[in-house]
């Protein structure tokens, strides 16, 4: 549940890039399995692949472009924020960071299409 | 939504008061009677006055100055000695808590200890290169640094960043924003004379590298400081003083 302090754009910011970070580092090591098996046969990824050109699991696969997308904004919008000089406008740059990553992430969808 | 209809004089209000101590306690209703004008804190005062003499609660200056009033006012940390009832009221009730992420003595009343030893930890306390010998040393007040000092300086210690701050909640050791804030104003001081022990301290266990950059402290500060600027500072002079090997 958000609390009632917690009720402020830059709190959701944070919570965006925690969650994205751990669905992130989930998927990473299952990613590189996937991959990693390529060494031995080339079979096993290339039904893998047939697989993923189904729809939904390509929905899902969106989601997990916009997880990569929303953090590495979300992440270079924190290091400007910390190491760059300061700039008054911090909401509408995680805003510009979020709707980058949306971008992204549809693009992604549309493009398989 | 009409929050200002409820606060006509002769209405009431239900005030839901967190009453106990270190032990546990839990929330009793108050009705109270409200008028126009009326803070939180003259609520508080109402209560004490006329319903329950052993309410324990503290202020003292009642115009924003001292910094003793703060508490969690529907869930959020405020000054209640500036804040109108009618600003905060919801379902023509308020909920007042003593003050997160600080341990309770009795009811809206916590202890301060550890907030207080945590400025002296972040090494806040003022180190001078001079004596009331020397001249008085001038300081432009158009210089970088001094202007990075002055956006900081005007804290009154009131705890309400410290109350904001999930990661004081998360990591009890974190110095907390308000010790952080007056560690930059001093980094700022060109009079000080005890950079590089504070430089130390702020990133040392519980340093400046436990802000996520949340900017609850931002958001809530009464005075209108932004303590995650401060902090965000302190992190560039951290870094690059790691790069330089002084800490
Ligand atoms: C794409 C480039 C990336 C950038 C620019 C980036 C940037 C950052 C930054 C600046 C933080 C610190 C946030 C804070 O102080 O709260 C962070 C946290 C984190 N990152 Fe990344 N990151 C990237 C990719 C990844 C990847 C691929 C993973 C998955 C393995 C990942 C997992 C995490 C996790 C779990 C956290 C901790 C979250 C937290 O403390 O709230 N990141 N990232
Ligand atoms: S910006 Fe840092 S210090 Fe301020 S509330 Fe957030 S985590 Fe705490
Ligand atoms: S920075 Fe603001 S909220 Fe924090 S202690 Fe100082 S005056 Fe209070
Ligand atoms: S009573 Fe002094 S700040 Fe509220």
């Amino acid at each position: 549940m958000i609390r009632p302090h917690q009720k402020q754009p830059l709190w959701l910011a944070f919570a965006v890039h925690r969650m994205s970070g751990i669905g992130l580092a989930l998927f990473l090591p299952a990613h590189f399995y996937i991959l990693g098996t390529v060494m031995k046969d080339t079979r096993p990824l290339d039904t893998f692949l047939h697989w993923s050109e189904l729809p939904l699991v390509r929905v899902a696969e969106t989601g997990l472009v916009f997880l990569l997308a929303v953090h590495c904004f979300g992440g270079l919008r924190l290091l400007a924020l910390e190491f760059l000089p300061w700039t008054p406008y911090q909401k509408t740059l995680a805003a510009l960071a979020a709707s980058l990553a949306l971008f992204v992430a549809v693009s992604f969808l549309l493009n398989g299409i | 939504m009409s929050k200002l209809s409820v606060t006509k004089r002769g209405d009431f209000v239900k005030m839901c008061i967190w009453r106990g101590d270190a032990s546990g306690g839990s929330f009793v209703d108050y009705k109270i009677p409200v008028s126009e004008t009326q803070t939180v804190l003259d609520a508080v005062t109402w209560v004490q006055r006329n319903v329950e003499p052993g309410l324990s609660y503290r202020f003292a200056c009642r115009v924003g100055m001292c910094g003793s009033c703060a508490m969690m006012v529907n869930g959020r940390p405020r000054w209640t000695c500036r804040t109108h009832v009618s600003k905060v009221i919801k379902n023509n009730q308020i909920r007042l808590e003593p003050l997160r992420n600080l341990p309770v003595i009795k009811d809206l009343v916590c202890d301060l200890s550890d907030f207080f030893a945590k400025w002296l930890k972040a090494n806040g306390r003022f180190v001078p290169t001079a004596t009331r010998e020397h001249p008085v040393k001038k300081i432009s007040p158009l210089s970088r640094q001094r202007q990075a000092a002055n956006a900081a300086i005007e804290c009154i210690n009131c705890a309400v960043c410290y109350a904001a701050c999930d990661a004081v909640e998360q990591y009890p050791n974190y110095l907390g924003p308000a010790a952080l804030n007056r560690a930059w104003t001093l980094v700022n001081d060109v009079r000080d004379d005890g950079k590089r022990e504070r430089l130390r301290a702020i990133t040392a266990d519980g340093g400046c590298q436990c802000c996520h950059s949340q900017h609850g402290c931002a958001s809530h500060c009464p005075n209108e400081l932004n303590p995650a600027r401060s902090i965000a500072g302190l992190k560039q002079v951290a870094v690059t003083a790691i790069f330089k090997g002084e800490v």
